[in-house]
């Protein structure tokens, strides 16, 4: 290498919610410490969270409290969660929240100036803090700017490629900048993976280029465990007219709002199919569901805020009995509160401003007239790094995850507003702790062969003439990934997915990239095929292997749930000759007192 | 929709000399211009350089001049566009160019980090909380939107035509300053910096950034005239002039 290594206590992969919470955290008590981003500082996904932040604050209802948002957050994920994590962050999002208000966040207010708190999907009270449908706006400016004096390095537009080790510990990092192409290396004695999703494995998708697995790969390379990797969040309403903008999401928050799902023939679908776990917390008329929107204590939720698992695939049931709308999705309807408030324009501006521009700019359709067209698109991936729950230190040591890259939290499925407090409350242990760890641990060694490796690995792409070009070895992924590990799976279909994947590595070990290194895109994609392979096997094998039906894996040859894989999760590691090696291994236990609570709350 | 033109800018690396290259590709209904760049990349050009991310005119990375005009090339339909002439897409003119589409925008990440940040007033109530009013909430919500495209920074004169990069912040900072002067919590005093090394007396209030902004913020009207009058009051106001020589503080 040309260059002195940059060092640090503590370096941070990804600058989303997460990676800034770590950053910000691991600074605080002292660590240096270096943020690597793929993009420039404030654009990662956490901007285009829209419904708010969960936080059992309990200022909308004071029944509220850490012990309704846990049980919540386990039944949302079929029991399949960390529970402690569930715990832990349901404890520790209400300080999360107020202390973003503390740096300079505005959350909407209720009429006595607290934090205001709306109703979202599998919550049985109000509790997403939000500022109208912008939260993740609010969220990412506010960690940046706080961030930005805090003596803190980012290092915008690169893109981490391989994780160092010395001896079985992390030691570092190697990147490339996006901008000129050339390679750094980062010596750290701890390192937070904050990277993300997988997204882009999919054809629709709500995520943006960013989402590759590269998070999860670099742990997956480094020998570090995944887990929950089958449970990929379908958001039940993306755009799906035009074909552009295919996959951009739709806010769960129209739902909240009062916003109803209609098949094409203009029935209101959603109440005829409700699941017996979610019986008893389900609005049986629309009256009583638009009470509940309205802030009725004793009405309950409408079926359109069941868990987005459930309600996708009733999307897709409806889409498949010719039920659906004409570009092949079904109608979002928030217009029609019309015939309960007299200014329900100016209310549907107000609290889903950026709905109404995205859907006016893109679609040329004004919401508060007319209906949407939504459906699902690839949003979450529940699936991760397996870290300590208290920790974030996955089974590779110094080395942790947070947010959306690491797992447990969210079991078979997350509940909507999870992930923005799920990004604070772990962000922030996992900065603690790394820095905990960098402080008590010893220097680190580089390991130079692995750094040269690396670099000619790299650039391989880039001087291989005649080779095949990347993109259409991601197209085809994307469409396999759409089509044969989508929201309906089979195990004929996956066993197929499995083969194709690897006849897809194969090629993508050949591809040709050429042009300079700086701002490269072919060279880029050529280098993301390696992480979108390794997630997109890790699914499409969890899958196979989950033989039933629960949260977000749906399997059209075993429809039901199934006792036993109710008891286990699955794990996926790299094998001693770099094989994919996937197996069950036991559900964390739970204590007595959730135990409790579980049974207390039904 | 048919075979569409396109004259893009090519630039290799920063010390490249620039040209315009035509490009044709099939314009399908619903397409933006980000869409159209993308189909290129993919067909006929894999190492043209485009920076973009969300692609729903949330994360303002995208930005580009469009016909001329600075624009979200996420959020620019083909279909607005004229047909008889090429589509002219080039990068932002007030920044270096990095290559092709791209520009080095660092130095509005440097400017945003000399600006005082936010400093709350101690909390209202025991528990740690504050307690603010929705309105006052409303007030900063218009300057608190804004996605950092710099697409103001790029139309504004002083920056693309004098390149006072040095003595004046742009119309970006403008409205950060104000998202913190009128913060409800905000007990910071940003007005001598404003006056001084921000350079807010350079802005003759043209509203050209008003217009390009794609979050649609009243920069001029409600963030820098505003603050140009607060400002005002407070360095050229006789009386406090006054007040300033006899108690001998001197707070510019």
């Amino acid at each position: 290498m040309e260059q002195t290594p940059y060092e640090y206590d503590v370096l941070v992969v990804g600058a989303g919610g997460a990676g800034l919470r770590a950053a910000i955290e691991a600074s605080a008590v002292g660590a240096s410490c270096g943020v690597i981003c793929k993009s420039l500082l404030g654009k990662a996904h956490t901007v285009m969270a829209e419904g708010g932040m969960a936080a059992a604050i309990g200022n909308v209802d004071e029944r509220d409290d850490w012990k309704v948002h846990v049980t919540d957050t386990l039944r949302g994920g079929q029991y399949l969660s960390n529970p402690k994590m569930a715990e832990i962050h349901a404890r520790e999002a209400p300080a999360r929240a107020l202390e973003l208000e503390a740096w300079g966040a505005l959350f909407d207010r209720t009429k006595d100036g607290r934090i205001l708190q709306r109703n979202f999907g599998g919550h049985r009270y109000p509790r997403l803090a939000h500022v109208g449908d912008r939260t993740g706006l609010e969220m990412i400016r506010t960690l940046q700017d706080h961030g930005i004096h805090r003596g803190i390095d980012f290092h915008m537009e690169y893109t981490v490629f391989r994780l160092l080790l010395d001896d079985g510990r992390v030691s570092g990092a190697l990147a490339y900048d996006r901008e000129r192409g050339r390679f750094r290396v980062y010596r750290a004695k701890a390192v937070v993976l904050a990277t993300g999703g997988i997204g882009r494995a999919f054809k629709i998708t709500s995520n943006s280029w960013e989402y590759t697995g590269d998070g999860h790969t670099l742990a997956y390379d480094a020998g570090a465990d995944l887990i929950d990797m089958e449970f990929v969040q379908f958001h039940p309403t993306g755009m799906v007219w035009p074909p552009s903008v295919r996959g951009i999401l739709v806010t769960e928050g129209v739902r909240g709002e009062g916003g109803i799902l209609l098949n094409s023939d203009g029935e209101r679908f959603m109440f005829d199919d409700i699941p017996p776990l979610y019986k008893d917390q389900t609005a049986d008329s629309p009256e009583e569901g638009w009470r509940y929107v309205v802030g009725d204590r004793d009405a309950r939720r409408p079926p359109e805020l069941l868990t987005r698992d459930h309600v996708a695939r009733c999307i897709v049931d409806q889409i498949k009995a010719g039920k659906g709308s004409p570009h092949g999705g079904v109608y979002l309807d928030i217009a029609w509160i019309k015939e309960k408030i007299s200014n329900s324009e100016e209310h549907i501006r107000k609290k889903l401003p950026s709905m109404y521009h995205q859907f006016k700019e893109l679609a040329g359709l004004d919401i508060t007239k007319e209906r949407m067209e939504v459906g699902p698109t690839t949003h979450y991936v529940m699936g991760g790094v397996r870290v300590d729950a208290e920790s974030q230190m996955s089974s590779v040591p110094g080395l942790y995850a947070a947010g959306e890259c690491a797992a447990g939290l969210h079991g078979a499925n997350r509940l909507g507003g999870n992930s923005l407090s799920d990004l604070l409350v772990f962000g922030k242990r996992a900065g603690e702790y790394a820095a905990a760890f960098a402080s008590e641990q010893g220097d680190v060694r580089l390991d130079e062969a692995a750094v040269d490796a690396g670099v000619k690995e790299a650039l391989e792409p880039l001087e291989r003439e005649g080779g095949e070009g990347p993109y259409q070895i991601q197209h085809e992924l994307q469409d396999l990934m759409q089509e044969k590990v989508g929201i309906v799976r089979i195990e004929s279909e996956l066993e197929q997915a499995i083969e194709e994947i690897g006849r897809l590595s194969d090629r993508a070990k050949a591809v040709s990239a050429p042009g300079n290194r700086e701002y490269n895109p072919g060279w880029h994609t050529a280098l993301d095929l390696h992480p979108l392979l390794v997630v997109s096997e890790a699914v499409a094998r969890a899958g196979l292997m989950r033989r039933e039906s629960r949260g977000a894996q749906f399997r059209d040859d075993y429809p039901q749930k199934d006792e036993h894989f109710g008891k286990v999760i699955i794990r996926v590691a790299r094998g001693a000759d770099g094989e994919m090696v996937v197996e069950e291994i036991p559900v964390e236990p739970m204590s007595d007192e959730l135990t409790g609570l579980v049974e207390e709350m039904g | 929709m048919a075979a569409t033109r396109f004259r893009i800018w090519r630039q290799d690396g920063a010390e490249g000399e620039g040209a315009y290259r035509d490009y044709t590709t099939d314009v399908t209904e619903g397409m933006v211009v980000l869409d159209a760049v993308h189909q290129i990349q993919a067909e006929s050009a894999n190492d043209l350089a485009v920076r973009w991310n969300c692609k729903a005119g949330k994360c303002g990375s995208c930005s580009a001049e469009v016909n001329g005009n600075p624009r979200l090339m996420c959020m620019t339909r083909m279909s607005d566009l004229p047909t008889d002439r090429p589509v002219t897409v080039e990068p932002m003119r007030a920044f270096p160019v990095i290559r092709d589409l791209v520009c080095d925008v660092s130095w509005n990440y440097e400017v945003k980090k000399k600006i005082e940040p936010f400093e709350p007033r101690p909390p209202d109530a025991e528990d740690g909380t504050w307690r603010i009013a929705q309105e006052d909430v409303e007030r900063v919500q218009e300057f608190r939107k804004c996605i950092e495209c710099f697409l103001c920074q790029d139309v504004c004169h002083v920056l693309r035509d004098h390149h006072l990069h040095d003595e004046f912040v742009g119309p970006r900072f403008f409205v950060y300053n104000a998202a913190l002067e009128m913060h409800p919590l905000d007990t910071g005093d940003r007005l001598a910096s404003l006056k001084g090394d921000e350079g807010i007396g350079y802005c003759n209030i043209t509203k050209c950034c008003t217009k390009v902004c794609p979050e649609h913020i009243t920069i001029t009207d409600n963030a820098i005239i505003p603050l140009k009058e607060r400002v005002v009051s407070e360095f050229y106001d006789p009386l406090k002039k006054l007040f300033r020589v006899f108690s001998g503080g001197a707070r510019a």
